[in-house]
């Protein structure tokens, strides 16, 4: 058959240095490289290649590389490459377009236009070496008041609060969506760093109930692996209402992934489509979210916060001022370049709003309306570093949610192919021989590392403004300044811009 | 053990319900809401009418309402019996895994909602009168039975299964008039099906007051998901 297009990525084989040991033909689930019995060199087969650096990475002579082809088809701004090769994909199948990953087009990323402030002459910075920095965050419904007794002591009775020691945490990814060893991988290093990972809406396996401590449980539209073990086993319980990366859609995992353990704990059979209707049937209003926050409250005896996920939206203000008053503990909020297993191209790339806009202008919606106190704000959906951590606060965050910077730190090359399930690095794969190869006490290590890495990049960023504790930090605008933004977008964000 | 709940709050009465005996009576329930959600080894009998979301996530403990129970009763449920002596409003067993809900009369709409099942645990809903719209909606797995009894032979609204993927729903007597979606097959229940039936009724016809011969009396039709024509989109990778 005649190629649609010319493959996207090229092999290049140095053939002086490749010694046809075959280990990039064992590596490769996608079946590019084979040798070729008679002349016993190796043959690649691009077609197949998702640049997803396996091969690269373990070639032991360094024999191989991986580049974008060259060969494309003739400029034009208007049609670009990948606009007509979509074309022809969906003519030749009458399929809809299905990717995974974040949002990968060029929209405005405003932590690039965001700039840190810094003390000089008039405040003295602090240098985090030397003296204490605080960077423990506690999430939960805030009293806006302190009550005493007739005594005058005061009345200490929280509601129940999560401790982090330090504003992140790992979002939701399903198992099923992504390997027991990269489930275990989070799990294990949010207990060792004191804050939490997310069993996404898969179900939490039996193996990661010691874990619970550490652990989120997830409730979507699908309820799958729900019920009240599940619900007592994690610190909070997540209602899932949307997603960042596919906002007003419900999820799809493919029977042909629904096997061995996954089944279990989603407690559905084997083979059997697990899905997630885009809306809980049963919200239709603020007042139906309050009934479910509350049927959780009961069943989980108002031991634990409730969190209420939600997907960057227009309105979100809105939106977000309705779930504070629905008995909610947290609000999330996932932006539109937030990851997924597998989305529509067309809704990842096309619906929702960055989350830098939509955080602040949440926070400012509930500072103008007195109920700030009452939900704490996490957001996610494309924090890539320590800085977009210390933004996000100075923006009105309590804490992030990280995904993909997690993936990544587990060994993801971001070839945005995981719909596939043949990641070649055990990270969103159910295939035994690859889950292997994500060892989860390394795993767990680079995890730990990279989060230990930015909780000393942000307490060097504070410190350099002359704050001590992120508490000090949360909603300080003061300490941001636009670069190159319009007065609209300033506005929105509710900071000066640079210079000013 | 009677507990008096006129004027006490949901989170009041489920606290009362912890600390008491494995068997009470609540009475006086007016519209509280969330009763006995995610309780295990209670028996609770109600007089009046409960809130919205009875039992959710019910863990193993029987209820029994001596009335009309209102919407989404039994909500992501795990194990135990709901037992209804009057009409049940929407989203009844949304999501339930595990248990039994008996009604006597009618559902409102969205009864059996994403149900599902895993390997033993087979959820049932017996509805004693006619559906509402989108029952069965998204079904995934689990039993549910509409009985027509009393209804002039109506059983369902419109659009009932719509997105089902698993389990069955029985409808008794005529086969219901209304337009199921292509990936849905209607077929009459087979033997072992009446088997399966009649198992099951003997309890419910028990409760209230049926003569068990008399309901299985009459054909039933069987709906599930067309194996030959699931619902699929058709994808392409990008
Ligand atoms: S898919 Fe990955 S492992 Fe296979 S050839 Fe391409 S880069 Fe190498
Ligand atoms: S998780 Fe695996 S398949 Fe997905 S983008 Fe990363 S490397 Fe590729």
């Amino acid at each position: 058959m005649a190629l649609l297009f010319y493959p996207e990525f090229e092999v290049v084989r140095n053939e002086n240095r490749c010694i046809a040991c075959r280990v990039c033909e064992r590596q490769c689930a996608n079946e590019v490289h084979t040798i070729d019995s008679e002349s016993g060199l190796m043959l690649s087969d691009e077609t197949k290649c998702v640049n997803c650096q396996r091969c690269v990475s373990l070639c032991p002579t360094r024999a191989l590389k991986i580049v974008k082809s060259d060969c494309t088809f003739r400029e034009n701004a208007n049609w670009q490459d990948d606009t007509i090769k979509e074309i022809y994909k969906q003519a030749h199948s009458g399929g809809v377009l299905l990717s995974s990953m974040g949002n990968p087009k060029p929209f405005p990323v405003y932590w690039d236009k965001i700039l840190i402030n810094a003390s000089q002459v008039t405040n003295p910075s602090i240098d985090p070496l030397r003296e204490p920095m605080e960077t423990k965050v506690f999430l939960g419904k805030k009293p806006s008041r302190i009550e005493r007794d007739e005594k005058g002591n005061i009345k200490f009775k929280l509601p129940p609060q999560l401790e982090l020691s330090m504003p992140v945490m790992f979002s939701a990814m399903s198992y099923g969506s992504i390997s027991y060893n990269a489930h275990k991988s989070l799990a294990t290093a949010a207990e060792e760093l004191g804050i939490y990972y997310n069993t996404g809406e898969g179900g939490l396996h039996e193996d990661f109930y010691v874990y619970g401590e550490n652990t989120i449980v997830q409730v979507a539209s699908g309820r799958f692996g729900v019920h009240e073990g599940y619900l007592k086993a994690g610190a909070a319980v997540e209602i899932k209402m949307g997603q960042g990366a596919k906002p007003g859609i419900g999820g799809h995992l493919p029977g042909t992934k629904i096997v061995g353990d996954v089944s279990r704990t989603r407690m559905i059979p084997e083979g059997s489509d697990a899905i997630s209707p885009a809306p809980h049937h049963d919200i239709y209003s603020i007042e139906d979210l309050r009934q479910l926050v509350y049927s959780l409250k009961e069943a989980t005896e108002y031991k634990k916060p409730i969190i209420v996920k939600v997907a960057a939206v227009h309105n979100i203000a809105a939106i977000a001022s309705g779930i504070a008053r629905s008995g909610a503990d947290i609000i999330a909020i996932d932006g539109f370049r937030g990851g997924t297993g597998a989305a529509p191209t067309r809704i990842r790339d096309n619906v929702g709003i960055p989350v830098e806009l939509a955080l602040a202008a949440v926070d400012k919606r509930l500072r103008d309306e007195g109920i700030r106190n009452n939900v704490s704000l996490v957001v996610g959906g494309s924090i890539r570093s320590a800085s977009d951590v210390v933004k996000a606060v100075a923006l009105g965050a309590d804490a992030c949610y990280v995904a993909t910077a997690a993936l990544l730190a587990l060994g993801c090359h971001l070839c945005r192919t995981c719909q596939t399930g043949k990641c070649n690095w055990g990270i969103a794969t159910q295939r035994e021989e690859l889950v292997k190869r994500l060892n989860p006490e390394i795993g767990k290590e680079h995890l730990v590392n990279l989060m230990v890495a930015w909780r000393h990049e942000i307490k060097e960023l504070m410190g350099g403004m002359g704050i001590n504790s992120v508490e000090v930090l949360r909603g300080n605008r003061l300490m941001l300044r636009g670069i190159g933004l319009t007065e609209k977008e300033l506005e929105i964000l509710g900071i000066s811009h640079a210079g000013e | 053990m009677m507990i008096d709940v006129t004027g006490l709050e949901f989170n009041e009465i489920n606290q009362k319900l912890r600390e008491s005996d494995n068997k009470v009576i609540l009475q006086g329930c007016l519209g509280q809401r969330f009763i006995a959600s995610g309780m295990k080894d209670k028996n609770i009998a109600i007089d009046g009418i409960p809130g919205n979301a009875l039992g959710a996530y019910l863990n193993g403990a029987s209820i029994t309402v001596n009335g009309n129970a209102q919407d989404a009763v039994g909500d992501t449920m795990n194990d135990g019996k709901i037992i209804i002596h009057g009409d049940i409003g929407d989203a009844a067993g949304y999501a339930m895994r595990g248990g039994k809900i008996y009604i006597k009369g009618n559902a409102g709409y969205r009864a059996g909602i994403h149900m599902k099942e895993y390997q033993d645990k087979v959820p049932i809903m017996i509805i004693g009168g006619s559906a509402g719209s989108f029952l069965g909606e998204y079904q995934a797995g689990g039993v549910i039975v509409v009985l027509g009894l009393n209804t002039n032979g109506k059983l369902v609204s419109n659009f009932p299964c719509t997105g089902m993927h698993g389990g069955k729903v029985y409808f008794r007597g005529e086969p219901p008039k209304s337009v199921f979606p292509k990936n849905v097959c209607l077929k009459l229940a087979t033997q072992e099906d009446m088997k399966y039936i009649e198992k099951q009724i003997v309890e419910y016809a028990e409760i209230f007051g049926y003569n068990k011969d008399e309901i299985l009396n009459a054909p039933f039709t069987v709906a599930t998901p067309d194996s030959n024509n699931p619902y699929k989109q058709m994808y392409v990778a990008n």
